[in-house]
């Protein structure tokens, strides 16, 4: 073995002292053999230790005290953010800007601890321009503030990427309609919490009447203070109920909000003319305590993930602006939507192709994964067709652009109706199904109750039908899905498994069918590397691995990564042909590698990925790729086999179908060659046959699957950046809960259901008090709180303990 | 007794006032970010003024998790 080898690590062993392997101090990455010491600290690449030494220089060292090794690699930036500086592109991306002043906020998905934030928030001590940085740390993203004379976006954007925390700009970010934060809820919260409270006081002396002098010359005043309290509650906060009920009375369904308001307006007005002629004191605490807790169960319902988007398209994985080649071969920066037909755009490395075109010159190996999944990158050559989101991995290339960006292939896909269709597709939950009858049966029971009253006392029959409206108000009802389905909300957020609201729970727990996408779904991104024929001696694999060096091919790359490391010998002849194969020799041995025609001359139709080596004119075997499967796929499929039927559609040739026929169910029907559109059929077909779809995909390809089926998670191995519309997205580490994800939905269902059943039992009570012509004011706010409560109580407790049962058997 | 009059507007008034300063405290965003403020009070000024002194200084604790 070579002499350098040992004395390197000879020089390091003190340092090390026999530890065999070493983190990176930077970003925590394990080291190979030989780690970069900088400082007495080890560093696993050239990138990590530039930070260390910026933060270093700049008296910021103190980011890794808070963290042990917070921080990311930085990519290689060069002149990929050039089009900052044209400020036409990038006028939309401020918040804020004038002649002095510039107010940004972008979003960085590394943002993940403390150190983060304190770096982060610590940007003036890198760049002087920089006024103030503040972090808003759940939703990932930072608002800047800086001195337009003094430094520019572009070198802003370029120091934080510079330091590992490369902000995300996407073409969404230019849209005129920004992200809002919607707060009116809580406004109305608060007005009804407001007007609760004091109502409450207020009402107070009334219920315990005791004719006292003073009390009875004050009741005016308190009654005309709480009706005016009362009005904003009523006009202000509880207005969606309203709006919500004539929707569905105009859609001739009787959803929950029907009773809801009806309740509302029938304690509004007798309470109103109780006050008005004097009659009693009304019901208005009731009335704003209903209104309060309807409400605090909204915003429990309204959960959000702020910092992961589910309404996504195109727009979010495309790029503001790319470089185009004018005719004198000066190069510019051009607005995606600028571009033309015809136009020839420049694509850098590590850059996505953002329309459909022809290559015209150049090493094309295109990484389609955010398309289709597919991890290994396709060669093209000149003349080929590219499609829209595919990402060049190896050098510059240059493109004619054959459509627009909105008639892209990529693009189409969001036109189709599925995508417009999803918002008005109003789901019918099962609190409105309930509902439906229970309105109806309330109605009955009034009606009745009126006729009855008719024969005995008829002076009685408004105080009694609207009692029985007032108790039949399903406050208890209302309550039970949303802190059931929030609270699921959050325990499935716990472990990485985010839903788009609380409907999906339910939608999740009535599936019947569940259709997986293959590759980057089932499979991993990574690939497993196998090798087949005669066997290699060492010797000949450090040649190979030698060869390999030399080329820049992805999956030279990938091969060489896999092999083991050995010591660089000189290649000599070194050749490349592209789309081919490589050759060069070795030690004066002649190696080739590359496709089976390039390398032994003959063809077999195999489907599979593979590199032939042939050493000394003797071909010897050959290196398969193949995706590697998930760990837990066989035990999801073998699990969820149980109960649902089982699909996998997959856009790949059928390379693989003999392998999953083999380790999956035996019943579960493979199909193969599926274009984005035909995955989109097959599930609106499956529909059809009344069918809920689940679907489980990840790249841009499923987007249509995942809109069109009942619900759609998209498998994602960054949950922070890479994901396409869905309703649900989890994290491919927690892949493995998927039936047990499935399984607590339906326990949810079951405990909405109980608590239904319990809150009947509380309208009973009522009703007996309402019918018998009893119900005082003070029962109504005694029951109505109480019932809330504890259905509140009942269902949080009960989901939690479901989720731990499920968990640990 | 007259003063309850009185003192029943004072109260209300004082209840209004603090709704008021609710509403414009969400307004201008204050409960947006419930957890950073959290992480940032509890940072100094903590610039290591020389490089030698780095590695004897005192490290603060932990923070998140």
């Amino acid at each position: 073995m070579s002499y350098n080898v040992i004395s390197l690590q000879l020089k390091f062993a003190p340092i090390k002292k026999c530890m065999p392997k070493v983190d990176c101090f930077h970003c925590g990455a394990e080291c190979d053999s030989k780690p970069i010491i900088f400082d007495d600290k080890p560093f696993c690449c050239n990138g990590c230790k530039t930070v260390y030494e910026i933060l270093n220089e700049n008296d910021l060292s103190c980011y890794y005290d808070f963290e042990q090794a917070p921080g990311a690699i930085p990519e290689e930036i060069k002149s990929k953010y050039a089009y900052l500086d044209n400020e036409l592109i990038v006028k939309n991306l401020y918040d804020f800007i004038d002649d002095e002043i510039s107010v940004i906020t972008f979003y960085i998905p590394h943002v993940h601890c403390s150190s983060c934030i304190w770096v982060l928030e610590n940007l003036d001590r890198l760049n002087k321009g920089v006024v103030s940085g503040i972090v808003n740390f759940p939703k990932k993203e930072i608002r800047i503030t800086f001195n337009n004379s003094k430094t520019s976006l572009r070198q802003i954007v370029e120091l934080l990427s510079s330091i590992g925390y490369e902000p995300y700009i996407s073409l969404e970010d230019t849209s005129l309609t920004k992200r809002k934060t919607d707060r009116s809820l809580v406004y109305k919260l608060g007005v009804a919490g407001f007007a609760f409270g004091n109502i409450m006081l207020l009402s107070f002396p009334e219920y315990f009447q005791s004719n006292e002098f003073w009390l009875e010359r004050y009741k005016p005043l308190f009654r005309i203070l709480i009706f005016i309290m009362v009005i904003p509650v009523v006009f202000y906060s509880a207005n969606e109920y309203f709006i919500s009920a004539y929707k569905g009375l105009k859609h001739k369904i009787l959803n929950i909000d029907v009773p809801i308001a009806l309740g509302i307006s029938v304690l509004f007005i007798r309470s109103a003319i109780e006050i008005i002629f004097q009659l009693g004191q009304g019901y208005f605490d009731s009335l704003a305590g209903f209104v309060f807790f309807l409400l605090l169960g909204k915003i429990f319902q309204q959960q959000t993930y702020s910092f992961l988007s589910f309404e996504r398209d195109y727009k979010s994985y495309f790029p503001i602006a790319v470089t185009k080649i004018e005719k004198d071969k000066s190069e510019v920066n051009i607005s995606i939507y600028d571009i033309k037909e015809g136009d020839r755009l420049l694509i850098r490395n590590e850059e996505l192709i953002p329309v459909d075109g022809i290559l015209i010159n150049g090493n094309a190996q295109i990484d389609y994964s955010f398309v289709t999944g597919e991890s290994l990158p396709v060669s093209k050559k000149s003349g080929d067709k590219l499609f829209a989101g595919g990402k060049q991995l190896s050098g510059a290339i240059e493109m004619e652009v054959l459509q627009t960006v909105s008639q892209s292939y990529l693009t189409q896909l969001w036109s189709n109706d599925v995508f417009a269709k999803k918002q008005q597709n109003t789901i019918k939950s099962l609190t409105d199904s309930i509902s439906k009858r229970f309105t109806i049966i309330v109605l009955l029971i009034a009606f009745f109750a009126g006729v009855f009253w008719y024969f005995i006392d008829a002076s009685m029959i408004a105080n009694v039908v609207t009692a029985v409206l007032i108790v039949a108000c399903p406050c208890a009802l209302a309550l039970s899905a949303p802190f059931a389905l929030g609270n699921m909300l959050r325990i499935f957020g716990k472990h990485k498994f985010y839903l788009k609201n609380a409907a999906v729970v339910e939608n999740l727990s009535n599936i019947d069918m569940v259709i997986f996408d293959k590759t980057g779904t089932i499979t991993t991104n990574k690939t497993n590397i196998t090798y087949q024929g005669l066997k290699l001696t060492k010797d000949e694999i450090q040649l190979i691995r030698n060869l390999l060096r030399e080329s820049n091919h992805p999956l030279s790359r990938m091969l060489y990564e896999y092999l083991e490391k050995s010591d660089k010998i000189e290649v000599t002849n070194f050749k490349e042909i592209f789309g081919k194969g490589i050759q060069g020799e070795v030690d004066g041995i002649k190696i080739k590698l590359g496709s089976e025609k390039f390398v032994s001359g003959s063809t077999s139709n195999t489907l599979q990925t593979t590199i032939f080596i042939k050493i000394d004119d003797e071909v010897k075997g050959n290196y398969i790729f193949e995706n590697a499967y998930r760990e837990d796929i066989v035990t999801i499929f073998n699990e969820l086999d149980k109960n649902y039927t089982l699909r996998v559609l997959s856009g790949d040739n059928e390379g693989e179908k003999e392998h999953l026929e083999n380790i999956l169910p035996k019943d579960i029907r493979l199909i193969f060659n599926q274009k984005p559109e035909d995955k989109l059929e097959y599930i609106k077909k499956q529909q059809e046959q009344t069918e809920k779809v689940l679907m489980i995909g990840d790249g841009l390809n499923d987007a249509g699957a995942l809109a069109q089926s009942d619900v759609g998670i998209a498998v994602s191995e960054n949950t922070n950046v890479f994901s396409p519309a869905c309703d649900g997205i989890i994290d491919a580490t927690n892949f493995g809960m998927l039936p047990k994800f499935i399984e607590l939905s339906k326990g949810t269902l079951k405990v909405i259901k109980i608590s239904f059943v319990l809150s009947f039992l509380y309208n009973i009570v009522g009703m007996l008090f309402a019918v018998t012509g009893n119900l005082s004011p003070i029962v109504a706010a005694i029951l109505m709180p109480i019932s809330s409560i504890s259905i509140v109580v009942f269902v949080t407790i009960t989901t939690n303990y479901i989720a731990k049962r499920i968990k640990f058997t | 007794m007259n003063i309850v009059f009185f003192m029943i507007i004072v109260s209300l008034f004082i209840a209004i006032i603090f709704f008021i300063l609710f509403i414009k405290s969400v307004k201008s965003g204050q409960y947006d970010d419930m957890y950073t403020p959290s992480v940032r009070m509890l940072f100094e000024d903590e610039f290591v003024e020389k490089k030698e002194d780095s590695l004897t200084k005192t490290k603060p604790t932990n923070l998140t998790k």
